[in-house]
Formats: C-alpha cells, sequence, structure tokens
C-alpha cells in the first residue's frame, strides 16, 4: 500500500501560559510537537504498513523546523519525508494550505492519504476535508478504526450519539482521531535510521506545478484575520472564606435571588 | 465573483433519524438576528427524506423562507449527497452567510463545500457580528487550544461561512403565528453520487447525557478527591434540577465518563447556573464554560484563578461545604 500521511507541527498549547502582566501569550520555550490526531493517524498507516507492506510518506507544510516533525515521524517507522516550505506559502488559511498541499499530493502515488482530524493550534478540522476535495476522491472523517479488505477500506466513523461502519474504495482519504489508537514509540535504530538512511525531500513553489499562485499563500486565503486578542477578565465577583454553615447560607441567598429555588 | 450579487442568510438544518438538531435551531436564532441586522431575508435549508411536515418548525423558530431538498439518498448524512445538494444551492440562490453547526456532520461536510465552491469558512465560531462599516459578517472564535480569540473576515469571497458549536447560540421562541414560504427543490443525484457505503448505522445506548442542555450544572473538578465523592455532586443536582458535569482531570482520571466533560476538548455548555466544586479554573476549562450565566466556584485554594470568572466565589472545604448546602436546600423546601 502507498501511504502518505499530512502531519503539522504544532507548539503544545497545552502548555501556553498568560504571562499575567500583559496579558499576551507566552510563546517561548512552548515545545514544538507532532500535532495528536496526525500521530495517530501515523500510527494507523504504519499499522498498515506492518500488514500489507508498502510505503508510508510523511508531508508536513512549514517552517524549516517543521522538519523535526518529519524526524520524529521517520524515526517511527515512515519510510520518506516531504517538506513543502516557501515563503510563498505562508500566512495561508485552511483553503491555501489545502490547495498546496494538494499540489504536492498530485506528485505522489497513493491508495491512502491520511490526515489528523484537526490541529491543536488552528483547531477548524478543515484542511483534510478540503484536500480531498481538490483532489476529487472521498473521504471519510471522525475515523475511529479502519480495516483493509482489497481494494477497499472498512472504517468506523464516530459520531455524537454512535458510528456508522463505512465502506470506501480506495484511492481516498481519512482523518483520525486521536482516540483512534496508541502511537508506537521511536526506536533507538529508528532514530539513527532516520538520519542516516531516510531522506527528506524539501519542495518549494518551483517543484510545484501551480499555474495560479492567487491560489496560496496570504493572498489566496479567503479567510483573513482582523484581529486576536487573548480573552478580557471576566471580572471576578465577590469571595467568601467564611465557615461552612455561612457559606452555604450564602449560596442559598443567591440562588433565591436568581430564582434557581 | 461578483459579492453584491450574494444576498441573505442560509442557515444548513442538520437531521438526524428525521428530527432536526437541537444546534439548526440555534442558528436559526443566530441566523434571524444577522438578516435583520443587513435588512434580508433568512432561509433554512433542509436535506433529508420524508420530512415536509417538519418544515413549518423552522419558519415557527425564525426562517422566513425554507428550502428543502428530499430524497431516499438524503435519509442518512453521506459526504458526497449533502455536499452536491448544498453547493448546487448555494451556486443557486447565492446566499452572503450560511451557517452550520459544529457537529460530526457539520465539520465534515463544510469544509468540503468551502472547498468545492471556492470560499472562506471559519470554523466553531463564538461570536458573529455584522461590521457596521462595511456589512461584512466578523466571525470570533477560540485558537491556540483556546487560548486566544481571533476574528475573522472573508472579504473578498461569497458566501462567508461558519460553522458554530451546540450550546453557543440561543434559539427564539417558537411562535406558531410566523409564516412564511416552504419549496421543494429537486436535486438531480443518485446512485454514482455515493462515493462510499455504509455498511451499518448503530447508535449507542449510552445513558443520555445532554449537559449542554441542563440549566444547573454541578462540576467536579480534582479538588473532589475520589470518584465516589461525586455523590454528593450527584445529590446538590438533584435538589436543584440540574446534571452533574466535570473538568477534563477527572475524566482522565476515570472519576466519571466522557460525556460530563466541559472544556476544551469537551463540550461547551451555557447554563443558568454552573457551580465549580474543586475546580481549578484552566483556561482550557473556563473555555467551555465560562459563558455560564452565574457561576459559584468553592475550592479550597484561594489563588485558583477559577475564582477570577467566578460571580460569587467560596474559599472553602467542598466536602464540607456541599452537604451543608443540601441540608440547607431541604430547609427551605420544606418551610414553603
Amino acid at each position: 500500500m502507498n501511504i502518505v500521511v499530512c502531519i503539522k507541527q504544532v507548539p503544545d498549547t497545552t502548555e501556553v501560559k498568560i504571562n499575567p502582566e500583559t496579558g499576551t501569550l507566552i510563546r517561548d520555550g512552548i515545545p514544538s510537537i507532532i500535532n495528536p490526531d496526525d500521530k495517530r493517524g501515523l500510527e494507523a498507516a504504519l499499522t498498515l504498513k506492518d500488514k500489507y507492506g508498502g510505503v508510508v510518506t510523511v508531508i508536513t507544510m512549514g517552517p524549516p523546523q517543521a522538519k523535526n516533525a518529519l524526524r520524529e515521524a521517520l524515526a517511527m517507522g515512515a519510510d520518506e519525508g516531504i517538506l513543502l516550505s516557501d515563503r510563498a506559502f505562508a500566512g495561508a488559511d485552511t483553503w491555501a494550505t489545502s490547495t498546496t498541499i494538494s499540489k504536492a499530493l498530485e506528485k505522489l502515488d497513493y491508495d491512502l492519504i491520511i490526515a489528523g482530524r484537526q490541529a491543536i493550534d488552528g483547531d477548524t478540522a478543515q484542511v483534510g476535508p478540503q484536500i480531498a476535495e481538490h483532489l476529487k476522491i472521498p473521504h471519510v472523517s471522525y475515523v475511529e478504526n479502519l480495516m483493509k479488505k482489497d481494494d477497499k477500506l472498512i472504517l468506523k466513523r464516530a459520531f455524537e450519539d454512535g458510528y456508522h461502519i463505512i465502506e470506501v474504495k480506495m484511492p481516498c482519504l481519512i482523518t483520525t482521531l486521536s482516540e483512534m489508537n496508541k502511537p508506537r514509540y521511536m526506536s533507538v535504530r529508528g532514530i539513527i535510521d532516520s538520519y542516516r538512511e531516510k531522506e527528506i525531500k524539501v519542495w518549494k513553489l518551483d517543484d510545484l506545478d501551480i499555474d495560479d499562485r492567487s491560489t496560496i499563500g496570504l493572498k489566496g486565503s479567503p479567510t483573513k484575520v482582523k484581529k486576536s486578542f487573548t480573552k478580557g477578565a471576566k471580572t471576578a465577583g465577590k469571595v467568601f472564606e467564611v465557615d461552612n454553615e455561612e457559606a452555604a447560607s450564602i449560596i442559598v441567598k443567591k440562588l433565591q435571588e436568581k430564582y434557581i429555588i | 465573483m461578483n459579492i453584491n450579487e450574494y444576498k441573505g442568510v442560509v442557515v444548513f438544518v442538520e437531521q438526524r433519524e428525521g428530527m432536526i438538531s437541537k444546534v439548526s435551531l440555534e442558528l436559526l436564532g443566530k441566523g434571524r438576528e444577522l438578516a435583520d441586522n443587513l435588512g434580508e431575508k433568512m432561509t433554512a435549508v433542509l436535506i433529508g427524506y420524508d420530512m415536509m411536515d417538519k418544515t413549518k418548525e423552522l419558519i415557527y423558530y425564525g426562517a422566513d423562507k425554507v428550502i428543502y431538498a428530499d430524497d431516499k439518498i438524503f435519509e442518512v448524512y453521506m459526504t458526497e449527497p449533502y455536499t452536491k445538494a448544498m453547493s448546487t444551492i448555494i451556486n443557486d440562490r447565492k446566499p452572503e452567510i450560511v451557517l452550520f453547526g459544529a457537529t460530526a456532520i457539520g465539520r465534515d461536510l463544510a469544509p468540503r463545500i468551502s472547498a468545492r465552491i471556492h470560499t472562506g469558512l471559519t470554523a466553531d465560531c463564538t461570536s458573529l457580528e455584522i461590521d457596521e462599516e462595511n456589512n461584512n459578517l466578523l466571525m470570533t472564535r477560540p485558537a491556540f487550544g483556546g487560548n486566544i480569540l481571533a476574528t475573522i473576515i472573508c472579504p473578498n469571497y461569497r458566501p462567508q461561512m461558519s460553522t458554530v458549536r451546540p450550546g453557543v447560540m440561543q434559539k427564539l421562541e417558537k411562535d406558531t403565528s410566523r409564516e412564511g414560504e416552504v419549496e421543494q427543490y429537486k436535486i438531480d443525484i443518485n446512485e454514482s453520487d455515493m462515493t462510499y457505503k455504509i455498511l451499518e448505522v448503530v447508535k449507542e445506548e449510552k445513558e443520555k447525557i445532554n449537559i449542554e442542555d441542563a440549566n444547573v450544572l454541578v462540576s467536579g473538578g480534582r479538588g473532589i478527591g475520589k470518584a465516589d465523592n461525586f455523590t454528593i455532586l450527584k445529590d446538590l443536582a438533584k435538589e436543584l434540577k440540574g446534571q452533574v458535569s466535570a473538568s477534563r482531570a477527572v475524566v482522565d482520571a476515570g472519576w466519571i465518563n466522557k460525556d460530563h466533560q466541559v472544556g476544551q476538548t469537551g463540550k461547551t455548555v451555557r447554563p443558568g447556573l454552573y457551580f465549580a466544586c474543586g475546580i481549578s479554573g484552566a483556561i482550557q476549562h473556563l473555555a467551555g464554560m465560562e459563558e455560564s450565566d452565574f457561576i459559584i466556584a468553592i475550592n479550597k485554594d484561594s489563588e485558583a484563578p477559577i475564582f477570577e470568572v467566578a460571580d460569587l466565589g467560596i474559599v472553602g472545604d467542598v466536602h464540607k461545604i456541599i452537604p451543608e448546602l443540601i441540608n440547607q436546600l431541604k430547609i427551605v423546601k420544606e418551610n414553603r
């Protein structure tokens, strides 16, 4: 099987703190990681490769440092890495990002493309389905489980109140949930190989067949950020430090005031 | 694309098993407000099977008009048939704004549509306003794991599309005197549009935990100590006719299941009353509940960040205060 996994290098947003004086994000020192949903996608790809053989290629669009995310993926067992990096790609919203990545994917042979459901910095869950549309292949999102059956995949697709079992013919794209599996650790051999034996290609604008530059980067983005801000502090109400009975009676009074009781 | 040709607000109405999802009614409420602001009409688009009798509901909840696309193929959600139907309708009727619920359906469908018709989509919006200067839609949403808010615009493409989570917007009071047109829209759809096959549809028989519907939530965090201690929270919830919810830490620890989780990776709730018990108030938790009308926090730690958003804060021991509170509530009830 030829599998391409789309990954994103993201800051670990669960570690982000807000500077109490300025109210702005403290971005220094935040570790960069492979986006959690994508890592599950990679694990799914490696599991399929273990079972059926084939090649797993990881691809990412980002600044030069995103190479580290590809390195980690190679060390986990992926065979090749591709970094899409060019000033022209920068500032892209999900539409322009998906256009760029699709152009790269058009140059590859694939049976299956795997993307994580959403990234923990953008949180949109849009790029995967948009890539599938640009490539004109079917996609199934929220995949919790998957099995191969000849040229088809049998997928468990999650909904809030249950799931569907879906059969889809390859080539197709799926987006994976973090509940899907537990990603394997890098082995020492894997880490050595990722530097010595395996290749990371870097593709720039000229390496892709992009006729229309107005479909990529900041210029190609239909959506734009007008402003961003940390949430204004909800002003604190009164805080009481009193004995238990009094505390309870303050609460009861408030509940009566608010007609809750 | 001539932007000026695009007029009006469309709300995609989600249905499951022939029932209209609550989030869609909430979006009709917001759609009504946006349309009134723009001086335009608001249309509800329903894609389904044998649901003609449900279309009037959409008028009662604020739509001026309903477009209903009916076909057996639309009975259960599938990406391609729904994408084709919605894209056809959008390209034909040219709305300036389209709203979707940010659900397992909406977050699959809306991006595919946005790529097909080449327009901007903003996910998980927590607020939608019209910019007075140019009538653009201002779409505000959390990013960076919920640590910041960003206001997004889509100035040069139409329609401007947003997905909105359940529980964020408010539905209007049902008004059965409202009148409006219902149009049946024929979509050219057949088997070849089904790009995947649904082999099985499984509904999970979980106890229906819909914390998003509760008006009162009694929520437990790590300060509760252990799983058993949720009993006093359940008792308090019962006294107040509410439900129990929880922070992520407690769900990860296995004390209660994920359906009760409030926060960035859990559910967004905006109850009339939110009791935060033994919850420190991490940003990711606040992201899911800070829009609650009234927040009462009980925590041993006077420095806990939850006190910065609580309307009423009590520094004390949850395990002692809650039983005392339950007693006093029972006394109040008896004395009525």
